[in-house]
């Protein structure tokens, strides 16, 4: 029995056909999965409701556990048993050597011997890769997404971090493939923040995500603009986070209790890490609690942590983010002042002094309603939904757009659109052209991008020819011109000739060279020679028309004027035919070219309809009347 | 004529409707496609039409059945249900006769 979620008015998809998608967020330490459901966005749980999947998978020769059970292994299995696996996306042996001083000391793995660039860890189950790795976490979420949605996905978004290259994209892509996920698309991981508190629909401005996890921090600044989040800046400590609050409550516990930490034993001391983390989770809810530590069986500790004994102590370590918050903006050329929304993401920041110091340094109320260890992987469902087509009409997110029109050069020197400007990308689109002379076997495609209506005004992009096509009358032939733009902003075109399937393409990147100003500039002139630029084109038109009906009048003439008109209708064709050469190049409006050339029709179609009649007897001569009946 | 919903798929609705901001109720149907037949739809409702709707309420949620469909599903009781990881929405439609194996679609 199939059930139900509710659609959004006239979005009810067939039986079958449903659009399910996904959000994942591939955490360093924990990962999430999360969908929409009946309009919904929200994290799925395993099936003990578990909603946080520690990112650790632990090889075994006949077996791959992934998630808590692995991380529990840590300690007794360390070679088998991986952890922090992103850090090592996308990064090459070498890498890892600038990385860290030596792989092995560092890093509590070993490593295959060998000259491939890409590290490659022994373990129990053979030699496995980061995007393996990866790739075993991404199948134990797509499995929990399949079971909730009840029946197979069409798709995820990934989220990444907003510093992540290419190569730890393409590796957190490859990923997903080999785990036999469909990528939507990959997602800023601040991005994906912003969007799940509908920023995205929101002000336009500057949006700070702060990201406090358990051992990382990070800032990113970003900019929304038209519906898409730019990355100003980035900036942060790999090194600091929640853990490190913990570290500080600990040591003030010793203090107090005047135990030396060197006099105990690993286990003691996890104990005291661990009360220390209750403790700071319980004071975001009370003022006071209470810590109480059996050091041994004669020794044990019973002290009150207030919120003002605790912000002394971890005050040292906000400030340290704080810095890093205060170089992004500088990175990102943008006062504090311009942010109009700061979003809190990581468990750590629900440490209420976190948010104090936050909201104070930014002078906003920080925005704190969505889980801060959820937000994310919500934000990358809230886009899969969209992606997929499941959203209301009109909520369709425009995360990447084209800044400018892309189109191609027509007869006349006209820039005939394609695809419009804030289309969002991926697109493709296609538009049918046909030859312009008799017997043409070859197109000149220019591509151009710009808003303006003549070529001269656009930017070119690139050129290039087909050739070689069957010769047709002129307007018999078919062009099929396709455009088409990745979600990487690259574009394609390709140019076929139908009937002969002759083809030609070229790749261009359009927003290369373009900034943001030339960009701008190029869309305020659109609209201030908006007018201009509509008297051009009609000129324009006309003109081509005009070369038209000339080179079809001549053609006639040489053919059978002789034969078909006396001399003084032909001489009488030939002043007005001369008339229309002479605007064709003269008039500055469209509308002498109109008058000449009606003038034109009118003395010669007389003309006209004696060679119709004669193409029609030719045609017919030779045949009986009852043929044609 | 009439359709209902269990109390627990009610309180499952309006949670829906209050996280979407707007709305009405539900609109319940039936197409005809899939592969035995009609499928079910289940929809957020924003207007009703006076000439083809007609208006239930039960447990506090407005549901809206056009008259075409409301032949196929009459009687019929909602309700929210969950089967291990999956849960959402379930038609106990008195008027079915057979359902495809998948229970997305059914004939009268």
């Amino acid at each position: 029995m199939a059930l139900l979620q509710i659609s959004e008015p006239g979005q009810s998809t067939k039986p079958h056909e449903h659009k399910f998608a996904i959000g994942i967020d591939l955490g360093t330490t924990n990962s999430l999965v999360a969908s929409v459901r009946s309009g919904k966005a929200d994290t799925l749980s395993d099936v003990d409701g578990k909603h946080l999947l520690p990112s650790v998978v632990r090889y075994s020769a006949d077996s791959i556990v992934v998630g808590l059970a692995a991380k529990e292994n840590q300690v007794k299995d360390p070679h088998n048993t991986i952890s922090s696996i992103k850090r090592l996306m996308g990064r090459g042996v070498e890498d890892l050597k600038a990385q860290f001083k030596s792989l092995s000391d560092e890093l509590p793995y070993e490593f295959a011997e060998g000259d491939s660039v890409v590290p490659r860890i022994k373990t129990a189950a053979g030699n496995k890769t980061a995007v393996e790795i990866s790739a075993d976490i991404l199948k134990v979420l797509k499995l929990r997404g399949e079971e909730t949605l009840g029946d197979e996905l069409e798709g995820a978004v990934i989220t990444v971090p907003a510093y992540f290259d290419d190569a730890q994209r393409q590796a957190t892509k490859d990923a997903a493939t080999l785990a036999g996920i469909n990528v939507l698309r990959l997602l800023n991981e601040p991005t994906a923040a912003a969007v799940a508190y509908g920023l995205d629909s929101g002000a336009e401005g500057i949006v700070a995500v702060y990201d406090l996890g358990g051992g990382t921090f990070d800032i990113s600044i970003m900019q929304l603009k038209q519906g898409v989040f730019e990355v100003l800046s980035t900036g942060g400590d790999s090194a600091l986070g929640g853990d490190d609050f913990d570290h500080a409550i600990a040591q003030w516990i010793l203090e107090q209790a005047g135990v030396d930490s060197s006099e105990l034993s690993s286990s003691s001391l996890r104990l005291v890490l661990q009360e220390a983390c209750s403790a700071k989770e319980a004071l975001s809810e009370h003022t006071e609690t209470e810590i109480k530590i059996d050091f041994s069986a004669d020794k044990n500790w019973t002290g009150i942590l207030n919120r003002e004994i605790l912000n002394t102590l971890i005050d040292p370590l906000i400030k340290k983010t704080l810095m890093s918050c205060r170089r992004a903006l500088r990175d990102a050329d943008v006062d504090k002042e311009q942010v109009i929304d700061v979003v809190m993401v990581g468990g750590s920041t629900r440490a209420l002094r976190v948010r104090e110091q936050v909201g104070e340094f930014f002078e906003t109320e920080p925005k704190v309603d969505i889980d801060p260890d959820r937000v994310v992987a919500i934000g990358a469902a809230i886009q899969a939904n969209a992606l997929v087509g499941n959203d209301a009409e009109g909520n369709l997110l425009l995360m990447d757009v084209l800044p400018l029109s892309l189109g191609l050069e027509t007869m006349g020197g006209l820039a005939e659109k394609i695809i419009s400007r804030n289309t969002p990308i991926p697109v493709s689109r296609a538009q049918e052209f046909t030859t312009y002379k008799d017997g043409q076997t070859a197109m000149a495609v220019h591509v151009v991008q710009g808003e303006r209506d003549l070529v001269d005004d656009c930017r070119s992009l690139a050129k290039f020819e087909l050739r070689g096509f069957p010769s047709h009358v002129a307007g018999a032939a078919r062009i099929r011109v396709t455009f088409q733009v990745d979600a990487d902003g690259l574009l394609s075109v390709s140019a076929k000739e139908e009937t002969s399937g002759i083809e030609a393409s070229v790749e261009v990147k359009p927003s290369y060279g373009l900034q943001d100003s030339e960009i701008e500039a190029m869309l305020k002139a659109s609209m201030e020679f908006a007018a201009n630029d509509k008297d051009a084109r009609s000129l324009r038109e006309q003109q081509v028309e005009a070369d038209r009906v000339l080179e079809a009048i001549d053609s006639a003439m040489a053919d059978d004027g002789e034969e078909m008109l006396s001399a003084e209708e032909r001489e009488a064709i030939l002043q007005v035919r001369q008339e229309l050469e002479i605007s064709r190049h003269n008039a500055t409006e469209a509308q002498q070219l109109k008058d000449a050339m009606s003038k034109l029709e009118k003395v010669s179609a007389e003309y006209v309809a004696r060679r119709m009649n004669a193409s029609v007897q030719k045609s017919m001569a030779g045949h009986q009347v009852e043929e044609f009946k | 004529m009439a359709v209902s919903i269990t109390e627990q798929g009610a309180k499952r609705v309006n949670d829906f409707l209050a996280n979407r901001g707007n709305g009405i109720g539900v609109r319940l149907g039936v197409k005809t496609t899939g592969c035995s037949g009609m499928a079910y739809v289940i929809e957020f409702v924003d207007d009703v039409n006076a000439d083809e709707d007609e208006v239930f309420e039960s447990n506090g949620v407005t549901i809206v059945v056009d008259k075409k469909s409301l032949v196929y599903i009459d009687g019929t009781e909602m309700d929210f249900v969950k089967e291990g990881l999956n849960e959402g929405f379930a038609f106990k439609n008195p008027n079915e006769k057979d359902a495809c194996g998948c229970g997305e679609s059914f004939t009268v």
